[in-house]
C-alpha cells in the first residue's frame, strides 16, 4: 500500500494557466445520469457485502429497480427540456438487461462511459489480468451495443485497485487508440480537468466529477431534503461560474433515476438545471467532450505549469 | 491474489431481469390506467398500526423503529405504543376531516392486543391488511420454509378471524422478506403485497402457487424514512409529500395514465401533538387538487386489474 496514489502532482488552484472553453464558455456543464444494474444475488465479493439483507434484499434492490422501470424516463424528458445530452455512466450490462434504455439514450446521441459491468461486482480482489478483462469486456459492450468508442471510466460501485486508472487507459488503446480511455470521474481533487499519470504515458485527464453534487451522496449519506439540495446546485453553479471567467471550470451533477426521479425530488433537480441553463456563457456539453477539448487544447500546458511549479519534484 | 472465477461469469445477462418474478417493463411504455369518475391520482394512505414487543428477539436484525436498548427498553415500546393509543385517533379525526379513505396495516398481534382499535376501524368500513404478526417477527432469507408458512399462516388466519374481512393485502415487516415469501402469501390467498418499492403503478409477479400484485408504497416519502431516518423537519416532509403530489398529477395529465400518490404513515410518528397538523396540511393540499381519488388499496387494486387483465 502507498502513502499516495501518484497520478498527479500538488497543483494549486491559483495563477495556473487559462483555459478557455469553447465559444468562450466560462464554464463546461455535464450532467452524469448513472443508469446501473445491481443483482439480486451476485457471487459475494470477500472484502465488501453487496446487501445489508440476507438473499433476497427486497429493500435495496427494488428501489435501485425503480430507477430504470420509473425513473429513467423522467429524468430523460428533462434533460430534453434543457438540451442536455447526458453523459452516462453505465453498468454496460445493462445493454443486454435493458436495451430499450440503451436505444433512447443513443437515439439522443448521449455519451456511454464505462461504470463495470455490474454495481454489485467489486473490484476488490481482483487480479490485475482479472481486472483488465473486466474492463476491456465493459468497453467493447458499449462499442457492441452503441458503435461508441469508451472514453470514461468510474469504477463499478467506486471500487478501486492501485492499477485501476492504468488498466483502464491501456484497455482504451487496445480498443482504439488513442479515441477511447482517456479520462476518469474517479478522482475529487479538483474543479479543472487535471492530467494524470498511468503507467502508458497516455495523454489522459481526469475531469471533475463532483461528489458533493451527486444525489446518491447528497440524499442517502449526507440525508439532504430535496429543496435544499436544489438550491446546492445553484450555489455550486453560481460560484464556479464566477470563477470561470478568470479560467474555465467545470461543473458535474452525477444523478441516478432511482434518487433524483422520485416524485418529490424531480421538481428540485429541474429547477437548478432551468437555473444553470439559463445562463449565457456555459458550454452544456458531455464528459467526453470536456475531456477531448482539454487534452487537444490545454494539457501540454498544464503539465508544463505543473513541472515548474512542483519545485523540482 | 484474484477472485473465484465465478467473479467475471455473468449466468443471468441476458434480456430482463436477473430474476424470473416479474417482467421488465418501463412504466412510461405501458397501457395508460383511467381511475374511476376520470380522476388522475389515486391516493393510498396506509397506516401501519405496529406492535413492538419488549422482548425483542432481532432475528436477523433489529427491526428499524424497534428496541435499541437493552431489556427491558421502557421508553421506545411506550413510545410506539403511544401511536396506538393516542396518535391513531388524530389520525381518525384527520382521515374524516379531509374526507380520505385510508388502508391499515395491522400487525396482527396488535389487532389482538386491542380489540378496541381493531372495532373502531372495523365500525368505520375501512380496509385492513395483514403487516405481519408482529415487528418482531421478520421474513428473511434463510428462514426455515416451513417456519414461515406457519408464522404466515397464523398471521393471516388470526386477521381474518378477528376481523371477519378477507384481507387481501400483506406488508411484511420491515419490507423484509424471505425468497419464499411471495410464494406462500399467494399460497394463503393474498392477492397483493406491498413490499417491493420498484414502480409507482401495480404490476404482475409471479409466484410458485400463482400470480400476485405488487402495490407501489413508495418508502422514501414515508413519513419515518423521512423524520427518523433522515432526519428532515415535518415541514420537509409536508414540502415533500406537496411536491409529489403536483408531479404526479403532472405526469398524470402528460401521460394521460392515472397515477398512485401512496403515503406509508405511522400513529407513533405523525400522531404526536407537534407533528399531527403537517399531515393535517398535508392532506388539506392533496385534496385541495382536483382529479385526486381518494381510495383504499383494494379499490386502487381493482380499478387497475379492471384494466390490465
Amino acid at each position: 500500500m502507498k502513502e499516495d496514489p501518484g497520478f498527479y502532482d500538488y497543483w494549486p488552484y491559483e495563477n495556473r494557466p487559462r483555459i478557455t472553453w469553447p465559444g468562450g464558455a466560462r464554464l463546461a456543464f455535464w450532467v452524469a445520469p448513472n443508469i446501473e444494474f445491481y443483482e439480486l444475488d451476485p457471487p459475494p465479493n470477500p472484502q465488501r457485502k453487496a446487501w445489508p439483507q440476507p438473499y433476497p434484499a427486497v429493500p435495496g434492490y427494488s428501489i435501485r429497480d425503480y430507477g430504470n422501470r420509473v425513473g429513467h424516463a423522467r429524468q430523460m424528458a428533462v434533460l430534453d427540456r434543457f438540451g442536455i445530452r447526458g453523459s452516462i455512466s453505465l453498468s454496460t450490462a445493462l445493454c443486454d438487461h435493458h436495451p430499450e434504455i440503451i436505444a433512447q439514450c443513443a437515439e439522443r446521441n448521449w455519451e456511454f462511459f464505462s461504470h463495470g459491468i455490474y454495481n454489485t461486482r467489486y473490484t476488490y480482489g481482483m487480479s490485475p489480468e482479472q481486472e483488465r478483462e473486466m474492463i476491456l469486456d465493459s468497453m467493447q459492450s458499449i462499442h457492441r451495443h452503441t458503435g461508441q468508442h469508451c472514453a470514461g471510466y468510474l469504477a463499478p460501485a467506486l471500487s478501486h485497485s492501485e492499477l485501476t486508472l492504468d488498466l483502464f487507459a491501456e484497455a482504451g488503446t487496445e480498443l482504439a487508440g488513442a479515441d477511447a480511455g482517456f479520462y476518469t470521474c474517479d478522482l475529487f481533487h479538483d474543479d479543472q480537468p487535471t492530467p494524470i499519470r498511468t503507467r502508458s504515458g497516455k495523454a489522459f485527464a481526469s475531469i471533475p466529477y463532483s461528489l458533493e453534487m451527486n444525489d446518491t451522496i447528497a440524499y442517502v449519506v449526507n440525508r439532504i431534503e430535496p429543496r435544499r439540495y436544489g438550491q446546492m446546485l445553484k450555489d455550486n453553479f453560481d460560484r464556479l461560474y464566477r470563477e470561470g471567467e478568470v479560467s474555465g471550470t467545470v461543473m458535474c451533477i452525477p444523478t441516478h433515476n432511482y434518487q433524483v426521479s422520485c416524485p418529490h425530488r424531480l421538481h428540485a433537480f429541474e429547477e437548478a438545471l432551468e437555473y444553470i441553463t439559463g445562463h449565457s456563457d456555459v458550454w452544456v456539453t458531455t464528459g467526453r467532450e470536456i475531456a477531448r477539448h482539454y487534452l487537444d487544447h490545454h494539457y501540454q500546458q498544464s503539465l508544463a505549469d505543473i513541472a515548474a511549479r512542483s519545485g523540482g519534484h | 491474489m484474484a477472485l473465484d472465477r465465478e467473479h467475471l461469469q455473468y449466468p443471468r445477462r441476458g434480456y430482463g431481469m436477473d430474476h424470473d418474478r416479474y417482467d421488465w417493463s418501463m412504466l412510461s411504455q405501458r397501457n395508460p390506467v383511467q381511475w374511476p369518475g376520470g380522476a388522475q391520482l389515486a391516493l393510498w394512505v396506509n397506516v401501519g398500526l405496529q406492535f413492538f414487543p419488549l422482548n425483542q428477539q432481532g432475528k436477523p436484525f433489529a427491526v428499524p423503529g424497534g428496541m435499541t436498548m437493552p431489556y427491558p427498553d421502557l421508553r421506545h415500546f411506550s413510545l410506539r405504543d403511544y401511536g396506538n393509543r393516542v396518535g391513531i385517533y388524530r389520525f381518525l379525526r384527520a382521515f374524516d376531516e379531509y374526507g380520505i379513505k385510508p388502508t391499515f396495516a395491522f400487525n396482527t398481534r396488535l389487532a389482538e392486543r386491542a380489540p378496541y382499535l381493531l372495532e373502531r376501524i372495523l365500525a368505520r368500513g375501512d380496509e385492513i391488511i395483514c403487516h405481519g404478526w408482529d415487528m418482531d417477527s421478520l421474513h428473511y432469507g434463510g428462514m426455515d420454509r416451513q417456519q414461515e408458512a406457519e408464522l404466515i399462516e397464523r398471521s393471516l388466519g388470526r386477521l381474518r378471524q378477528l376481523s371477519g374481512q378477507a384481507v387481501n393485502g400483506w406488508l411484511s415487516p420491515a419490507r423484509n422478506e424471505s425468497p419464499h415469501t411471495p410464494d406462500l402469501l399467494a399460497a394463503h390467498g393474498v392477492r397483493y403485497f406491498c413490499d417491493w418499492v420498484n414502480d409507482d403503478m401495480p404490476y404482475v409477479f409471479r409466484t410458485d402457487a400463482g400470480e400476485l400484485v405488487a402495490m407501489p408504497l413508495s418508502s422514501e416519502l414515508e413519513d419515518s424514512f423521512v423524520i427518523m431516518n433522515n432526519l428532515h423537519s415535518e415541514q420537509s416532509w409536508l414540502e415533500q409529500v406537496s411536491d409529489a403530489c403536483d408531479f404526479l398529477l403532472q405526469e398524470a395529465r402528460s401521460s394521460g395514465s392515472g397515477r398512485i400518490l401512496a403515503l406509508n404513515i405511522h400513529p407513533w410518528m405523525l400522531g404526536q401533538p407537534h407533528r399531527i397538523g403537517k399531515l393535517e396540511q398535508a392532506l388539506a393540499y392533496i385534496m385541495s387538487r382536483s382529479g385526486v381519488w381518494p381510495a383504499s388499496a383494494g379499490e386502487i387494486l381493482d380499478a387497475w386489474q379492471r384494466q390490465n387483465k
